[in-house]
C-alpha cells in the first residue's frame, strides 16, 4: 500500500500541473511586480533600471495616499459593518422561522457580477430617474443629492453599494458557524436561566471566534484589494474623490503606461495584504482550540 | 399575538392563565415581530433592486421618464431583449462566456482533484508545503500580478486570445478548488483503496475508476461556484481582451452601455440578461452553492 501510493513519478504527475500553473500565473508574476517596480518602463520599450525611484516617488504621492485612505476608511467600514451581519446572524440562528430562505434570499446580490451591480446602482442612484431620488422627492425632500457626482459622499454611496453586494456572504458564514454550535450547549445554558443575551454574548460568539477572525481578514483584505465596482461605478472620481489604490494601479498602468511605478502600486498592495493578514491573525491568536 | 390571544380565550377551562408568564409571552411575540420585520425588510433591499431593473428593462425611455419608477410595465417591450440580443453583440459575448467558462471550470477541477488526491491519500515529504501554496495564493491580489501577467501574455502572443483568460482563471480558482475538495477527500474511506491495490489496481486507474466518481457531488459545488467566478469576472478580460469576437458578457456589456448610455430598456436588458443563467442556476442549485460558498472561505 504505501510502496504503491508513495511511487514518487505518479506523485508528481498528479501535483505537477497545477503547481506549474499557479507558479507561472500567481507566484513568478508576484516576484516580477517587485523586479518591475525598480525599473522605468511604458509597457513596451526598454525597461530603464532606476532603483528605488518608483517607491520613493510614492511615498510622495499626495494622489497614492489619497487612494490608500480612501482604501483603508472602506476596510474599516467594512469591519464595522461585520456587527451587524452577525447580529443578524445570531437572530437568524434562533428559532426563526424561514431562516434558511432568508438567508439565501440575502445572498442574492453577491452571485452577480461587479459589472451589473455597479450598472445597476448608477441607476439607483441615477440623479433624476433613479429609485433612490424619486422616493426622497415622494417623500417630500428637496434636497436631493447626487450620489456619485458629489465629491463628499460618493465614496459612502460606493460604500453602501459594496455592502449591498457583500451583506449576504458574511450572514451566511457566521450563520453556518453558529448552526455547528451544538443544540445541547445552547439548552443547557437556558435551563440555566441565562438570557438570549446572554447566550448570545458568553456561549455563541466564544465558540464562533475563529470564524470572526477569518471574516475579519476577509473583510480587511478584500476591501484593500477591491477594484471592479468603483472602477466601474465612478472610475476613481469625480477628481479622485473614491480613487482607491487598484483602480489608480489600474490606471497608472492601462491608461497613463507608467508601468514601472503601477508595477511598485502593485507590490506594496501585495506587501500590505500580507502584512495585515499575518497581524490580524498575530494580534488575535489564541493557544487554545475549541472543541465541542 | 393571536396564539396569545387564543390561549386567553380557550384556556380559561383548561387551565388558569398565570398573568406573570403570559406577560412576558406577549413581550416575546412582540419582540419576535420586530425582528421578523427587519429580516423581512432586509430581504426586501436585497431583492428588490433586481425586481426594479426587470422592471425597466421592460419600459421605453418615455415610460421610465415619465411613470412613477415602480409602476408595473403595463404594455411590456420585449423588443428591448431582441433589440440587444441582435444590434448589441450580446449573442456573441454570450456565447464566448459559456465556453470560457466551461472550459476554464472543467481544467480547473481536473487539476485541483489530482492535487487534492495526492495530498490527502499519498505519502510524500513536500505535501503540507505544496498544500501551504496553494492555500497562500487564495491571498494574492489580482492586481499584483496584472502588469507580468500581461507581459508574459504578450511575450507568448496570447494576449487577446481566449487562452490568456482561460489559464489566468484557472491559476486563480485552484486554491478555492482545492479548499472545497480538500474537506471531502479526508472522509473517503480508506478501505476502498487499500482493496483495490491488493487487487493491484493501479493509481491512476483507482483514481478515475474509483475516487473521481466518488466526488461527484463536491466537484458539483466546485463547479457552481467556479462557474459563478468565471462568469462574473471582469479585470482579466478587460485587460487582456481587446477584440470583440472574444470578449465575455461583463466587458460586453460595459463596452455596450458606454454606447447606449441613455436607453435604459436596452441597458436593463442586457443586465437581466448577463444575470439570468446565475440567477436560473441559484433557484435550481441554491443548496450546494450555499454549501460552496461556506466551505470556500472558510476551512473545515
Amino acid at each position: 500500500m504505501d510502496k504503491v501510493m508513495g511511487d514518487k513519478k505518479v506523485i508528481a504527475l498528479y501535483v505537477l500541473p497545477a503547481l506549474i500553473v499557479i507558479m507561472t500565473l500567481v507566484y513568478s508574476p508576484i516576484v516580477m511586480t517587485g523586479y518591475y517596480g525598480l525599473m522605468k518602463w511604458d509597457g513596451i520599450g526598454n525597461m530603464e533600471f532606476i532603483g528605488l525611484n518608483n517607491y520613493i516617488r510614492l511615498l510622495s504621492d499626495p494622489l497614492f495616499w489619497n487612494s490608500v485612505y480612501h482604501s483603508f476608511l472602506l476596510a474599516i467600514f467594512s469591519v464595522i459593518s461585520l456587527m451587524g451581519y452577525l447580529t443578524i446572524a445570531l437572530v437568524l440562528s434562533g428559532k426563526i422561522k424561514g431562516a434558511s430562505i432568508f438567508r439565501k434570499l440575502y445572498l442574492v446580490p453577491m452571485l452577480l457580477s461587479s459589472v451589473a451591480i455597479a450598472q445597476l446602482w448608477m441607476r439607483i442612484y441615477h440623479p433624476t430617474n433613479g429609485i433612490l431620488n424619486s422616493l426622497l422627492s415622494f417623500l417630500g425632500s428637496d434636497n436631493i443629492p447626487l450620489w456619485l457626482a458629489d465629491q463628499k459622499i460618493v465614496l459612502y454611496s460606493v460604500f453602501i453599494a459594496i455592502i449591498w453586494q457583500y451583506a449576504g456572504f458574511y450572514i451566511l458564514i457566521y450563520y453556518a458557524a453558529l448552526k455547528n454550535i451544538p443544540e445541547s450547549l445552547i439548552e443547557a445554558a437556558r435551563i440555566d436561566g441565562a438570557s438570549p443575551w446572554q447566550i448570545a454574548y458568553k456561549i455563541k460568539i466564544p465558540l464562533i471566534l475563529n470564524v470572526i477572525k477569518v471574516t475579519v481578514v476577509l473583510a480587511v483584505v478584500g476591501s484593500l484589494k477591491y477594484f471592479d465596482l468603483i472602477y466601474v461605478m465612478t472610475y476613481g472620481g469625480p477628481d479622485g474623490a473614491s480613487e482607491v489604490i487598484a483602480s489608480y494601479m489600474y490606471k497608472q498602468a492601462f491608461r497613463s503606461y507608467n508601468f514601472g511605478y503601477a508595477s511598485a502600486i502593485g507590490f506594496f498592495l501585495l506587501l500590505i495584504c500580507l502584512v495585515i493578514t499575518w497581524l490580524i491573525r498575530r494580534l488575535t491568536a489564541s493557544d487554545e482550540e475549541i472543541q465541542y | 399575538m393571536n396564539r396569545v390571544m387564543e390561549k386567553k380565550r380557550t384556556g380559561i377551562r383548561v387551565y388558569k392563565p398565570n398573568p406573570k408568564l403570559s406577560k412576558p409571552s406577549i413581550g416575546a411575540t412582540a419582540a419576535k415581530g420586530i425582528l421578523y420585520f427587519l429580516l423581512v425588510a432586509l430581504a426586501v433591499i436585497q431583492i428588490f433592486p433586481l425586481v426594479w431593473l426587470l422592471f425597466f428593462s421592460l419600459k421605453n425611455n418615455q415610460e421610465v421618464f415619465n411613470t412613477p419608477p415602480l409602476a408595473l410595465p403595463t404594455n411590456p417591450r420585449w423588443e428591448n431583449y431582441v433589440k440587444v440580443w441582435t444590434r448589441g453583440n450580446i449573442g456573441q459575448y454570450f456565447f464566448n462566456s459559456v465556453w470560457i467558462t466551461a472550459v476554464a471550470v472543467i481544467i480547473t477541477i481536473l487539476l485541483a482533484s489530482f492535487v487534492t488526491y495526492a495530498i490527502t491519500r499519498m505519502k510524500w515529504k513536500y505535501s503540507s508545503l505544496v498544500l501551504g501554496i496553494f492555500m497562500v495564493g487564495m491571498m494574492i491580489p489580482v492586481h499584483s500580478t496584472l502588469i507580468p501577467l500581461f507581459s508574459l501574455f504578450v511575450k507568448t502572443k496570447l494576449i487577446d486570445k481566449p487562452a490568456a483568460i482561460v489559464l489566468s482563471y484557472i491559476a486563480f480558482n485552484l486554491p478555492v478548488t482545492i479548499m472545497i475538495l480538500l474537506g471531502f477527500y479526508y472522509t473517503l474511506p480508506r478501505e476502498i483503496e487499500e482493496a483495490a491495490i491488493i487487487d493491484g489496481c493501479s493509481v491512476n486507474r483507482m483514481f478515475f475508476k474509483i475516487i473521481l466518481p466518488m466526488t461527484t457531488p463536491v466537484m458539483a459545488t466546485t463547479a457552481i461556484i467556479n462557474m459563478i467566478y468565471n462568469w462574473n469576472e471582469f479585470v482579466f478580460v478587460n485587460t487582456f481582451i481587446s477584440s470583440d469576437k472574444y470578449k465575455t458578457l461583463t466587458v460586453g456589456v460595459q463596452n455596450f452601455i458606454g454606447q447606449y448610455g441613455a436607453d435604459w430598456g436596452a441597458i436593463g436588458a442586457t443586465l437581466v440578461i448577463s444575470i439570468l443563467p446565475i440567477l436560473l442556476a441559484y433557484l435550481v442549485l441554491s443548496d450546494r452553492i450555499v454549501e460552496g460558498i461556506t466551505s470556500g472561505s472558510i476551512k473545515g
